[in-house]
């Protein structure tokens, strides 16, 4: 149950977006989404579309990854697109029931906002999928590296993040073992009332805080015991390089944005 | 009637991804009521893949298990909760889990779970604590402020106290001192003598194994390697050494011993066994 969690799952490859240099990878997501965010029509989610399924093919991420990442953002979607269906006025009206009222345009909104958040977040999971949790940190470390001279403490946040990611599956799979078991002793997780649900995640939760404490307690004493004291001076084991690949992405980056804006020109919906 | 049954049991983790592995492949093996069982094998052998089946915690990708005779994935017919209750399962590092104010209440957790209230609820927690050797003065504190082998006791106790035909037990003792280690396994000892219930002890002290239980059963690769008697599990010793398995160290002085040239017999493994065959020898 918890282990279908897929966020920041990463899947081990060798292609070339896995290759890509992680700074370019985050600054091509960023660029993805003003890209789905700039279109205004759907032959521009066509060609979005059409992008993400070429990269996925490049990546060699099997297409059920995809299905996964969307499936828990489904009652999202789905709500998200009744209330733009019932809430837009203008348009003609194509069915009407009492106060309730359908107009081309509500529909037309409805589908559109859907093709957005499927590209929003199929573009966000392939970074995921296809870079390793600590490269993305180095990346986002190196990206915001400007803003130590405003004394932003660049270094220790981005190490937060990386113990953070670090912890998410040590973490679920110690949930998963207290759950284990508390059912052992009788505990019924999954029946009752919302309060009763609740109530009987009392004895996973407590657990699993203590536990959480335990080890970011010894992690603070292990990184004491090895001499870690910041940023200053350390160096990188693996250095972060802008290659030749990373221009050949950075370009197809670029023309996707270029065609996205000429569709946009031309007014193609 | 055997207690538990497994029929070509299949587990096979994370099917469909990458990551996808058979922890545990074609397992059939029965166990009567009243047994001592001990399961060995090393890391990474299905040991708690196995166990997890056995309380219906784990649902087996392919084969079946039969409790008291009832297929506990049965539609209908099965009622897991009730399961839980009947076939007590002590995970690895137990103490992990506790989490109630105080000892005596988390104890309790898992009979007021059974439905057990009041005069009851207060015998059989009363029971348990006293099982494992936690004196009444240490029930009304904190299970935080506990030492790691009186929490690991009270952990112990919260799974006593349902009372569970089955108790199985996936190393009670790792993790402790020798003395704490020694408490623990004679607490087990002593329960399985008192209440001839069915225990299932996973270790890899072969020592423990050698001095508790009847039957072993040995897994290699998530298939059975054996299961037989402790007399003729132990007496594999040198396919154990090679699967990476110790055997209990009385068990290899005496195989030492013979390798010497002294006639001794080698299925040796216990202290008092030893006792008397050196009394037959010197005598």
């Amino acid at each position: 149950m918890l282990k279908d969690i897929t966020i920041g799952q990463y899947f081990g490859g060798e292609s070339f977006i896995h290759r890509l240099d992680p700074r370019n990878k985050i600054i091509m997501t960023a660029l993805l989404m003003a890209a789905v965010f700039v279109s205004s029509g759907f032959a521009g989610y066509g060609v979005i579309a059409l992008f993400l399924i070429i990269c996925y093919m490049i990546s060699g991420i099997p297409f059920r990854m995809i299905l996964k990442s969307i499936k828990p953002i489904i009652p999202i979607i789905v709500f998200t697109s009744i209330l733009n269906l019932f809430f837009i006025k203008e348009g003609d009206i194509l069915f009407e029931w009492r106060f309730i009222a359908i107009t081309d345009s509500g529909v037309r909104f409805a589908f559109f906002l859907v093709a957005r958040i499927f590209c929003l977040v199929v573009g966000a999971s392939l970074i995921t999928y296809t870079t390793k949790p600590m490269e993305l940190t180095d990346g986002i470390e190196s990206l915001f590296g400007p803003l130590k001279r405003i004394k932003f403490p660049v270094h220790e946040v981005a190490m937060m993040m990386t113990i953070a990611l670090r912890f998410v599956p040590t973490l679920i799979e110690e949930t998963d073992k207290i759950m284990s078991a508390q059912k052992a002793r009788g505990a019924s997780l999954d029946t009752g009332g919302l309060v009763k649900r609740v109530k009987a995640l009392i004895p996973v939760l407590i657990p699993l805080f203590i536990s959480a404490f335990r080890r970011a307690h010894d992690l603070a004493v292990a990184m004491e015991c090895r001499c870690y004291n910041g940023g200053e001076g350390r160096t990188k084991m693996k250095k972060l390089r802008f290659g030749f690949i990373d221009i050949i992405g950075a370009f197809a980056m670029i023309m996707l944005i270029a065609g996205i804006v000429v569709l946009n020109i031309l007014g193609v919906v | 009637m055997p207690v538990i049954k497994t029929e070509n049991l299949t587990h096979v983790y994370g099917r469909g991804t990458p990551y996808m592995r058979t922890a545990i492949n074609n397992i059939s093996i029965e166990i009567n009521e009243g047994e001592f069982v001990g399961i060995i094998g090393h890391t990474g052998s299905g040991k708690s893949t196995l166990i997890q089946h056995l309380n219906g915690l784990l649902k087996p990708s392919s084969g079946s298990v039969f409790v008291d005779g009832a297929d506990i994935w049965d539609k209908g017919k099965s009622n897991l909760k009730q399961l839980r209750l009947n076939v007590g399962l002590v995970f690895q590092y137990p103490e992990y889990q506790l989490f109630e104010e105080t000892v005596f209440r988390d104890v309790a957790y898992g009979p007021k779970n059974l439905g057990l209230e009041g005069e009851q609820l207060n015998k059989i927690v009363e029971y348990a604590c006293n099982a494992v050797g936690l004196e009444p003065d240490l029930w009304e504190k904190s299970p935080f402020e506990l030492s790691g082998g009186q929490k690991r006791r009270a952990a112990i106790a919260g799974v006593l106290a349902m009372e569970p035909k089955v108790l199985i037990l996936d190393e009670p003792a790792a993790g402790l001192d020798p003395a704490g280690h020694k408490a623990i396994m004679s607490i087990i000892r002593e329960y399985h003598a008192a209440k001839k219930n069915t225990v299932i002890l996973i270790s890899h002290t072969m020592d423990d194994i050698a001095a508790s239980a009847d039957r072993v059963l040995v897994l290699s690769g998530g298939e059975v390697f054996d299961f037989d008697t402790v007399d003729r599990i132990f007496s594999r010793a040198d396919e154990l050494e090679k699967m990476g398995l110790s055997i209990p160290q009385v068990a290899k002085v005496f195989i030492g011993l013979k390798e010497r040239g002294i006639p001794v017999n080698t299925g040796i493994y216990t202290i008092q066994a030893a006792r008397e065959e050196i009394k037959r020898l010197i005598c």
